[in-house]
């Protein structure tokens, strides 16, 4: 290993211009002769609108126009899509309801855009937006799951009756059914996992310009895959052609899932930009990002377990009702189905699943992928059923744990997965020593004694990283395939550029994928550029969500670099007259091997665009492209192991000790790596004890600002302790699995089964405020 | 519309702006100083302090006329030439920044954090004091460090000077 290759803490490249704020988020550029838009948005929860009135609106100060919901209908511009194709268990296809981008009849949330007004200043299309007269009957709403199944409830769409949008499952009824029939003991347990905003710090926003003699658009806007978007609005939207619309994602600050998707406001942006004839900027404020991002989690789910008189795990019965809001998001089917119930195995030996998924609409906004993805939903039910399971037979919850690991791989679990390599009883190891866990008893009694209340929650996660291959999910119902892309510049002066179809919005990758190049070619990271976010700069792309960049994405470039490098022994072998099977690379030389013959890799790469003395038949220049298919997901885990303490009177609880022990096979940057699981364990107990969206019957968005929506602060969080096991994932040359996830999956558990093991009561909802655990205290 | 003239970043400035415009958006808008970002209307988020007359400010509960003639410096400001703010080094070195976007807000804080604790800081103190910043990305486990970090730092250098 280089100082800056693999497995260095290589500090970021990417730092110096957001530290000296020279950071180009999509809010800091301007374009000559910009217009702002502003929506008017529905203050109802479900409402038909009966009319609109413009024309004041239209006479003030700056306004350059005011375009609502029936033009875009007039337009013929598209409804939104939702790319994910789910079956139900009855055979028939997903029951949806048309999403388009401002309603023209119809409004099914609060928030949902009815019209735009584009003005000079973003405060003249403010103002111009109050005048806009929309005329509403208001119909009654569902804001909850419970509500929307009733009998006799509201309908929201026609299509989906009961308001039901898909019913489906998963596993062997039957045998799992048998499992629980002849089980020695059942373990069962009602689970809410809370509904979360995302909450990225830089709010959604979007610039559109329209050149009209080449019938193109630009799209500047703050997506997690630009390439995707693009495809999305050119082949769905009717707004422009593919090769007519260029989409750029420059710095994004943050995304967590909530920037995979596209959204209306990107759509009508570009639309109006034709409409006005100037360029049209969208900025959204935090209000309307709680009131318009796509929604986290949001499920009821109620799963019991059956063990045997070993105490082994026979079965396991999950049926969830998951809330996707008033309308179906861009991947919103697949999170509580395909990456949510395959899952349920854990990280233990299941011979017997079966789960039930039955996705409904509510007048809320729509809910998506969120940090984790159907992963935190899964790994919270089977952790917090371990725990039960564990504290119902008296037996430690890390022994009946490791009782029931899987040991054995690769191992196919009833539910699709098949997990290719772990070592679990590794990092509940690690876990385990890194926080004293045979100490904790001495520990509890000694809190007792000063009148505290001690607990201690284990929590073993697995996540299955980089959806894949493309031909599987394909079968499963994905619109799109699930591969990534890569191109490999080498100038003729030696420097390299590394186009990539993922999308860094604070990963690091501009430093972690240039330590691969720097790797291999024995160079400095900074002769390597990564360029990424421009579609028309890197052909294709998926971007980045799943913890799918360092897997798929970085092995593309790893492919694309192979063929570079083969290409340069074959020019160095000639320059130097000698066997390219001879040639090494080393410290930027190709080498002959036994010999002290060299040539440097700008030699070699000017050499290759000079053109005058190349191997016969070769064609000039360096550079190479490849598209890598994974083979299957890969399978990070951990122990994560929580130790609270809690104050009966007030039911304030607070942090002793946070470990986290992950396996996420080879780390490319260790620096970066710990990084992200630090920010997932933050959502993952923001989650757990502060987080968590509020409707009230009527659909009013009760937490709609960070005044009452609580974030993690630093002083709500503890300074968490990181260790890693290693086993090197089988899947792909690199072997890395991927992190970014990883603690928004595992930590809710570790939380709410530390507290629960505090208090001595084990119905505990998140968030775990101090108010509902007062309440779990005294009753 | 209104002349307000202030000082930003050692250097005078004027601008035409509305009555209603926030210094925030006179910094962004009409200065082109767009390292001090928005990130929510509540003035709950921090990602838009800057020091106004060394003070750390929400400067989205500031009107741009409340600031006429004082002296305001941003994140654009505080690095001397090519050589960093220990701050800003300090978020480097300790990866105290994912995607950014905090991050201004967050280094203006942190010095003002520094200086008004003349150096004697602990992990508890940066915590409670960081309180008016939210990070999505960090987990504040590497910010609390940078600022430590940076509090050693910045009494060198000041000792130094």
């Amino acid at each position: 290993m280089g100082v800056e290759g693999i497995g260095a803490s290589v500090v970021r490249k990417e730092d110096r211009r957001f530290i000296t704020g020279k950071g180009r988020y999509v809010d800091d550029i301007k374009l000559v002769g910009m217009t702002h838009a502003h929506f008017v948005r529905s203050p109802h929860a479900h409402a038909r609108i009966k009319s609109i009135d413009t024309s004041a609106a239209m006479n003030m100060p700056g306004v350059v126009g005011v375009l609502t919901g029936q033009q875009l209908v007039d337009d013929k511009i598209g409804n939104l899509i939702c790319g994910w194709a789910i079956t139900s268990k009855d055979g028939t296809g997903m029951k949806m309801g048309a999403w388009p981008a401002m309603a023209p009849e119809t409004v099914r949330f609060v928030g949902q855009a009815v019209a735009v007004v584009v003005a000079e200043t973003k405060n003249q299309a403010k103002d111009a937006a109050e005048a806009v007269v929309v005329n509403y009957e208001e119909l009654p709403a569902v804001p909850d799951i419970r509500a929307a199944i009733a009998p006799g409830a509201p309908q929201l769409h026609p299509e989906a009756p009961g308001n039901v949008i898909y019913d489906w499952t998963i596993g062997d009824e039957g045998a799992t059914d048998a499992a629980f029939k002849s089980a020695a003991n059942v373990v069962s347990l009602d689970i809410t996992n809370n509904r979360l905003v995302p909450n990225a710090m830089e709010p959604r926003a979007a610039i559109a310009e329209y050149n009209e003699p080449e019938e193109h658009f630009t799209l500047y806007t703050t997506s997690q895959n630009p390439h995707v978007a693009r495809l999305v609005l050119s082949a769905f939207y009717n707004i422009a052609q593919e090769h007519k619309l260029r989409v750029v994602a420059p710095d994004v600050g943050g995304g967590f899932g909530s920037k995979i998707f596209i959204y209306p406001e990107e759509m009508v942006a570009l639309w109006a930009s034709k409409k006005v004839g100037r360029p049209v900027k969208w900025t959204g404020d935090r209000t309307e990002a709680f009131l318009t991002d796509a929604h986290g989690r949001d499920h009821l789910t109620k799963a019991e377990m059956a063990l045997d008189k070993d105490n082994k795990v026979t079965g396991l019965r999950v049926k969830t009702y998951a809330n996707l809001g008033g309308y179906m998001s861009l991947f919103s089917s697949s999170v509580p189905t395909y990456l949510y119930a395959t899952l349920l195995s854990g990280q233990y030996n299941i011979p017997n699943i079966f789960a039930e998924v039955i996705s409904v609409y509510t007048n809320t906004v729509p809910v998506d992928a969120y940090r984790g993805a159907g992963r935190p939903e899964a790994s919270f039910v089977v952790e917090r059923l371990m725990e039960t399971a564990a504290r119902q037979l008296k037996i430690d919850p890390a022994e009946l744990r490791r009782k029931n690991f899987i040991t054995q791989f690769p191992h196919q679990t009833p539910v699709i997965m098949a997990y290719d390599i772990g070592d679990f009883n590794a990092s509940l190891d690690a876990a385990m020593k890194a926080i004293d866990y045979a100490g904790f008893p001495a520990r509890k009694a000694k809190a007792k004694s000063e009148g505290k209340l001690r607990g201690i929650g284990v929590s073993c996660y697995i996540e299955a990283c980089g959806i894949a291959p493309s031909k599987a999910v394909g079968s499963l119902g994905a619109g799109v395939g699930l591969w990534e892309s890569a191109e490999v510049r080498v100038n003729p002066v030696g420097t390299i550029e590394v186009l990539t179809g993922s999308h860094s919005h604070g990963q690091g990758h501009e430093t972690s994928f240039c330590q691969l190049v720097a790797e291999r070619l024995g160079i400095p990271i900074s002769q390597v550029q990564i360029v990424h976010g421009d579609t028309d700069k890197v052909q294709f792309g998926m971007g980045t969500y799943g913890s799918r960049s360092a897997a798929v994405g970085l092995t593309a470039i790893l492919k694309a670099m192979e063929k570079v490098e083969a290409k340069a022994k074959k020019i160095a072998a000639h320059q130097l007259e000698a066997s390219e099977n001879d040639i090494v690379i080393e410290n930027g030389e190709f080498k002959v091997t036994g010999t002290d013959k060299s040539i440097a890799l700008p030699m070699v790469a000017l050499a290759a665009y000079t053109a005058h003395n190349l191997p016969d038949g070769m064609e000039p220049g360096l550079k190479e492209g490849a598209f890598y298919d994974p083979t299957n997901f890969t399978f990070p885990a951990g122990a994560y192991i929580c130790e609270m303490e809690v104050d009966a009177a007030t039911g304030k609880t607070s942090f002793v000790n946070f470990v986290a022990a992950d396996d996420f096979g080879r780390l490319i940057n260790p620096m970066i790596v710990e990084g992200q699981v630090h920010g997932g364990l933050a959502q993952g107990i923001g989650q757990a004890l502060l987080e968590g969206v509020v409707y009230d019957a009527s659909g009013q968005l009760v937490t709609a600002s960070f005044m009452d929506y609580t974030m993690p602060r630093a002083d709500d969080l503890p300074s968490f302790k990181l260790s890693h096991t290693t086993t090197l994932c089988p899947g792909n040359p690199l072997g890395v699995k991927g992190c970014g996830e990883a603690g928004a999956i595992g930590a809710s558990a570790a939380v709410i089964n530390a507290i629960t093991d505090a208090i001595g009561n084990n119905n505990l909802e998140m968030p775990a405020t101090p108010d509902r655990v007062w309440h779990a205290i005294h009753g | 519309m209104s002349t307000v003239k202030l000082t930003v970043n050692g250097k005078a400035v004027s601008a035409e702006v509305e009555d209603r415009t926030l210094l925030v958006h006179l910094l962004r808008d009409n200065l082109n100083l767009t390292g001090t970002h928005v990130g929510c209307d509540t003035s709950q988020c921090g990602a838009c302090v800057v020091h106004i007359d060394g003070r750390a400010v929400k400067s989205c509960t500031v009107l741009a006329g409340q600031a006429a003639g004082s002296n305001v410096t941003t994140i654009e400001g505080i690095a001397k030439g090519d050589e960093l703010h220990p701050m800003q080094a300090a978020f480097r070195d300790n990866h105290g920044l994912q995607c950014g976007y905090c991050t201004p807000g967050m280094i203006m804080s942190a010095i003002d954090i520094v200086h008004r604790h003349s150096g004697k800081l602990d992990e508890a103190t940066v915590r409670h004091e960081l309180e008016g910043n939210i990070c999505r990305c960090t987990g504040y486990h590497n910010i609390v460090k940078a600022v430590l970090d940076a509090a050693g730092r910045m009494k060198v250098a000041q000792a130094a000077e």
